[in-house]
């Protein structure tokens, strides 16, 4: 499996970046760890004639924390560090177990959040956690600077919301709410490097026993990280108990849209949905009340 | 067109011409001639081509050669720069039977130094955790795991 030919460029800022996407159009790939991108070449899925890379570009893999405004993710920041970073671990651990369970040692050591973003698959490790803790695309393109939502980001396999010439440049997580907690379970066939085969990532917002806001993302089981917001609203302004739990998890279950393939069957999906559903609340609910 | 890079492999001063398409790994085995590096699956999923880039391990496969301008890179060939001595890690691969084939080995104790470099005494479930990104179709895992575990005796004694 060799690489097709490629010229290779390595801008120095980001409006450069910018202009050679511009300038090379849609013979031209985005590169920062390279761990999907350079797959998709040696598999002859594409064959670009230039290959950008963002690493030259100075700051783009900072991680900052502020108590205000939350946690920056930098583009090119990698997962590693997103897995090992002390305030990550501190005030955002489930942001941390996500990156820590992406693929392997040597994969985490090249990759980057944002680019398991990019690469919008519906088996996303690092989508559901952030979707869940409502966070924010920085993105930089032709016309200037946009901030979007994650949760407006995938529109299917490997498509995004992003233009023509655009960059995701970071991602930030606002500070959570207070009494907030979070949780997210994935499974797949060997537990350990295969990809997730479906996933649940929640946040809830308690006052005492009662759960006052919840956003459930469900993983692996649509063409993208599905917002289960039906289930939600069951759980919503009512006290956690297990039938309440259970309504949930069986309608999360309905709002997917699993399909059969060789990581797991759309049955075994469906079943899991509803049990991995009942435990992200419990466990998120249970980190809320401390 | 070529770019040429200079690198410092296993403390060697380099400079080489790559293709932009050329991998770490390509460049590594056939112009350096480090052939302890093999390729395996070439998708990141095997470990068999780990190196360590400025004290990490990756996936030489899924590497691009030209990005490794000014970077300093550890193959297993680098773990006994003298040929004579081996490094604790190899010794307790030896001594464990952790060798069959040998294909996974170098990758193996790259992952292993990755592992001990950082946590010196790791519990058997580390080790396990930090080598599942490196497949060995003959052991069974269990005397690798138990060389990783002794190598990191071997180096707490030695400080190496």
């Amino acid at each position: 499996m060799r690489l097709s030919h490629f010229d290779f460029l390595a801008p120095a800022t980001i409006e450069e970046a910018v202009g050679l996407l511009q300038s090379k159009g849609a013979d031209a790939r985005l590169m920062a760890g390279g761990t999907d991108l350079l797959m998709k070449i040696k598999l002859g899925a594409i064959k670009p004639g230039f290959i950008i890379s963002l690493k030259k570009i100075g700051g783009l893999d900072q991680i900052s924390f502020d108590p205000t405004t939350g946690l920056t993710i930098g583009a090119t920041a990698l997962l590693a560090d997103v897995a090992d970073h002390p305030d990550i671990l501190k005030h955002y651990p489930t942001v941390a177990q996500a990156a820590r369970g992406t693929a392997n040692v040597q994969v985490r050591n090249m990759g980057t959040v944002i680019g398991n973003l990019c690469n919008a698959s519906p088996a996303s490790d690092n989508a559901p956690t952030l979707l869940a803790m409502e966070a924010v695309l920085h993105i930089a393109g032709p016309e200037g600077k946009r901030k979007l939502p994650l949760d407006q980001f995938f529109k299917g396999p490997g498509m995004t919301a992003l233009k023509p010439s655009e960059i995701v440049t970071a991602v930030g997580v606002p500070v959570l709410p207070p009494n907030a907690g979070t949780a997210y379970i994935s499974l797949s066939a060997r537990g350990k490097l295969d990809c997730t085969a479906v996933g649940a990532a929640v946040m809830v917002t308690m006052s005492g026993d009662v759960c006052k806001d919840i956003r459930l993302f469900v993983a692996s089981c649509g063409p993208t990280p599905l917002r289960a917001v039906k289930a939600e609203e069951i759980i919503r302004g009512k006290q956690i108990s297990d039938d309440l739990l259970a309504q949930a998890g069986s309608q999360a279950s309905q709002e997917s849209r699993p399909i059969t393939d060789l990581r797991a069957s759309g049955e075994y999906r469906t079943k899991m949905i509803s049990v991995l559903t009942e435990r992200v609340i419990t466990e998120a609910s249970k980190k809320a009340r401390g | 067109m070529k770019q040429v890079i200079k690198l410092s492999v296993n403390g060697d001063p380099y400079t080489v011409a790559v293709d932009p398409c050329q991998t770490l790994n390509e460049v590594l085995r056939e112009e350096l001639n480090l052939t302890g590096v093999k390729l395996g699956c070439g998708s990141g999923d095997c470990g068999a081509c780990t190196v360590h880039v400025d004290g990490r391990a990756v996936s030489s496969c899924l590497t691009l050669a030209v990005e490794m301008d000014g970077k300093e890179i550890l193959t297993a060939e680098g773990l006994a720069p003298s040929g004579e001595t081996l490094h604790p890690i190899q010794e307790a691969f030896i001594d464990k039977g952790a060798i069959q084939c040998g294909f996974c080995t170098c990758g193996m104790e790259m992952s292993a130094l990755n592992l001990l470099q950082k946590n010196p005494s790791p519990t058997e479930t580390e080790i396990r955790e930090a080598i599942s990104g490196n497949l060995c179709r003959c052991t069974g895992y269990t005397k690798i795991v138990e060389a990783i575990s002794a190598a990191g005796e071997k180096m707490r004694e030695g400080d190496r």
